[in-house]
């Protein structure tokens, strides 16, 4: 690996020929797409969680309905968090990023454009196709053939034009988080692709399905989301307290860690497997304690002295909340790998709410805040500040009341699990009320995505309308004759 | 880290390492598994699961029931220990062998206990101890056994006999091993469900059959009908409350039978190689299980 060079520019900064707003300009129709797309699966996905979260401490709610059933809108909830709201959001964050950090106009915007609707057609296909009863059966990979085709093929249309935009940079030296952005736009069509050969196009035989669903979602949300939320931090914290990255070096070990270990980790101890992937798995879910420890120190030393600005800043409260929530859900995820804890922990709501905590707590409130800041640039409206204040006060509660209760709900159903003289319905009875108020914090989440969604849909409806008046301006305006000129 | 060829072979040779560890190897040992054979009967397992129960793996998938239900039973270890199977001519001596090798029983208890034989005497010794005290109970003519039983909280809430293996999954597509356990383990529901009729009111009206359940109602899957000139054979019996209005039945559709005959079909109890296990016999049916106990020797340990 070439070390960084002692005079590398670490500085954050627009240094490019070409003028940020020009950047700006050119991302502007790809950006709004990804992120009115991604606001409309969140409030979806928010709407689905809280009928699937009523329905755990209620099971007669909307339950004669086929279509509404648990075991539906659950996976429906989660496919439309992770690949509708989170995905989508990061991707477009990552399309603005490449082309600043780049120094490049965006190039191919089109392709872009067309990769966003063939990816939110390719969500909605695979949403309804699960409430209609044909989710194809693994966590995360609940969506049938025709829906992960779409997603794959949009998400190949984005990534060309990413990487042509970073192909075409006049700034040739690599920022960490353009190291981050890149490798996660080369893993996910690798790990999805043969996620999918191997699990729905043409199935293994017994349980190399499970390694291999396991595999995938570990890449996912490890690593995938790891990265692409982490670039973010790692070019936002930076940029909005204008100084620079603390350390590239460790910005290193943060990335071959989460790459190494990351994508190793995710399959339980007690798996129905021969003992060596159960063991590996875990030893690399111990190690990747090495990234975490790397990122908090990196952090630390770009923010330290600067705390306050972090606070009065809106777009870096969220990055601030969503750091703090990575922090959190990578120390849950190191218990799920630990020895002697990962039993008690596995088949409990703990798990669930790590994930709900990595997904929104971190990625979602990362992408929102870069939004946030992305938005006013490349449409020239602001953002009410009053509104993203009061999105992000919602946002933090209801995270706080659904992640919580949740895991702390899923340490007492593990606790009383291992014991069996508990009976199974005390077990289950022993969890309710906590179930109760992570609803309350389900609650709050819709709130939150929709005050999301008014935002973006207000930017770009007043867009729209300014646009229209430009063009009624144009087409209505006294025709200028040469006659009356002269 | 600053050229591009760089990010990508690093990428590149980090996702590579995972694909080849945890997907090309897994498949290659895993992927070409075939039947093996219960230990120590010989019979092939596992067996394909029967048409309908293959339907019915398709109902649970498409219904999501592997978001609360797992399929995979866990094992702490095993214990092992020595039951007596069958007295000899004299019960005085074997209750002398017996407080020989378990004093804190007591003459009384184990005078009572050499009259409703087979009982288990020791527990949780080793190897060497559960034989010895095996030989001890041999001299006096009666037949004893060492016994290796899987331990753990799933299997003491009676989930399952052993640990799940590789091999009790091995035509199931999807595999569903689940994630969560907002309802019990279903790896071996079949051995244990009451009968089919008690898991079609359970799946109609959980809190008919089980109060205080948390399970949602599957009423999509059963048609409430007029009874015609009699009741359907099929009709389910409900108590009072949960009965439709007079006039009407309950009647399970296609996919509800489907579901229940797959949910039978979940008997994940063979003994294999990599299970190694020597149940106490049971008392009711003794003369079956017993044979299976002296053929011991394979009581190595296994993984906890």
């Amino acid at each position: 690996m070439k070390a960084p060079s002692a005079n590398a520019p670490l500085y954050v900064t627009d240094r490019a020929s070409v003028s940020p707003a020009d950047l700006d300009a050119s991302c502007r129709l790809p950006a709004l797409a990804l992120f009115a797309g991604a606001a409309i699966w969140l409030f979806v996905a928010s709407v689905f969680t809280l009928i699937a979260s009523i329905k755990f401490h209620g099971p007669g709610f909307l339950a004669d309905h086929a279509w509404l059933t648990y075991g539906r809108v659950r996976p429906a909830a989660w496919n439309t968090l992770l690949y509708g709201g989170a995905m989508q959001m990061g991707l477009g964050v990552a399309l603005w990023i490449l082309s600043r950090l780049g120094g490049a106009k965006l190039s191919q915007p089109i392709l872009a454009i067309a990769g966003a609707k063939i990816w939110n057609l390719g969500v909605l296909a695979g949403v309804v196709a699960m409430l209609a009863g044909g989710s194809a059966g693994f966590d995360w990979l609940e969506m049938p053939r025709y829906a992960s085709v779409l997603l794959f093929l949009g998400y190949t249309l984005i990534g060309v034009s990413a990487l042509a935009t970073t192909h075409r940079r006049t700034l040739r030296e690599f920022y960490p988080s353009q190291w981050f952005l890149l490798a996660a736009l080369f893993w996910f069509p690798w790990v999805y692709s043969t996620a999918n050969l191997l699990l729905v196009a043409r199935p293994v035989r017994g349980v190399a399905q499970a390694v291999i669903a396991w595999w995938y979602a570990a890449n996912l949300q490890v690593v995938w989301l790891g990265l692409v939320g982490l670039a973010i931090v790692f070019y936002f914290v930076p940029k909005l307290l204008e100084r620079s990255l603390h350390s590239r070096y460790l910005a290193l070990v943060t990335f071959w860690g989460l790459v190494l270990f990351g994508s190793w980790s995710g399959i339980p101890d007690s798996a129905p497997l021969p003992a060596w992937i159960p063991t590996l798995s875990t030893v690399a879910g111990v190690l990747a304690l090495v990234p975490l420890l790397a990122t908090v120190l990196n952090y630390r030393g770009t923010v330290k002295g600067k705390c306050s600005v972090v606070w009065t800043d809106p777009s870096l409260r969220f990055v601030a909340l969503g750091f703090v929530a990575y922090v959190v859900s990578a120390l849950m995820g190191l218990a799920e790998a630990l020895p002697g804890v990962s039993g008690l922990l596995q088949f409990t709501w703990f798990v669930p709410a790590q994930h709900h905590l990595l997904i929104f707590g971190f990625f979602i409130m990362v992408a929102t805040g870069a939004a946030y800041h992305i938005t006013p640039r490349v449409t020239g409206l602001p953002v009410c500040a009053r509104c993203m204040a009061v999105h992000f006060w919602v946002a933090a509660l209801g995270i706080l009341l659904s992640v919580m209760p949740l895991a702390a709900g899923g340490i007492v159903q593990g606790l009383k699990l291992s014991q069996a003289s508990v009976p199974f319905m005390d077990v289950t009875h022993a969890t309710l009320m906590m179930l109760r108020v992570s609803t309350l914090g389900d609650a709050l989440l819709l709130f939150a995505n929709f005050i999301f969604l008014k935002n973006i849909g207000g930017v770009l409806l007043r867009l729209g309308r300014a646009q229209l008046a430009t063009s009624w301006a144009v087409a209505t305006a006294p025709a200028q004759t040469p006659e009356a000129a002269r | 880290m600053s050229r591009g060829p760089f990010i990508f072979l690093a990428a590149f040779f980090a996702l590579a390492s995972s694909w080849f560890g945890l997907v090309l190897v897994p498949q290659a040992q895993l992927g070409r598994q075939v039947e093996s054979k219960t230990v120590p009967a010989g019979d092939i397992y596992p067996q394909a699961r029967p048409g309908l129960a293959a339907q019915g793996r398709e109902v649970y998938r498409a219904n999501g029931c592997a978001s609360c239900h797992s399929q995979q039973v866990r094992q702490d270890g095993i214990s092992i220990g020595m039951a007596v199977v069958k007295p000899g001519t004299n019960l005085t001596e074997l209750v002398e062998a017996i407080l020989k090798v378990a004093p804190e029983l007591g003459r009384n208890r184990a005078a009572r206990l050499v009259q409703e034989l087979p009982k288990p005497i020791l527990t949780g010794v080793t190897r060497m101890e559960a034989d010895k005290a095996r030989r001890e109970i041999a001299v006096t003519g009666a037949k004893a056994v060492v016994t290796v039983e899987p331990v753990g909280p799933d299997i003491a809430r009676g989930w399952g006999k052993r640990r799940s293996v590789a091999a009790d999954f091995l035509f199931d597509r999807p595999v569903m091993l689940g994630s969560q356990r907002v309802g019990p383990d279903l790896a071996s529901i079949g051995s244990r469900a009451a009968s089919e009729e008690w898991l079609l009111g359970h799946l109609y009206a959980p809190r008919s059959v089980t109060p205080g359940s948390t399970m949602p109602t599957y009423r999509y899957l059963f048609e409430k009908r007029r009874i015609q000139r009699e009741p359907s054979p099929e009709a389910l019996r409900l108590p009072e409350a949960f009965k439709p209005e007079q006039g009407f039945e309950i009647v399970p559709k296609p996919e509800a039978k489907a579901l229940v005959a797959y949910l039978m079909s979940l008997k994940a109890t063979a003994q294999l190689f990599e299970t190694p296990m020597l149940l106490p016999p049971e008392p009711a049916s003794a003369s079956t299980n017993a044979p299976a106990a002296t053929s011991g020797g394979t009581n190595s340990p296994t993984r906890p």
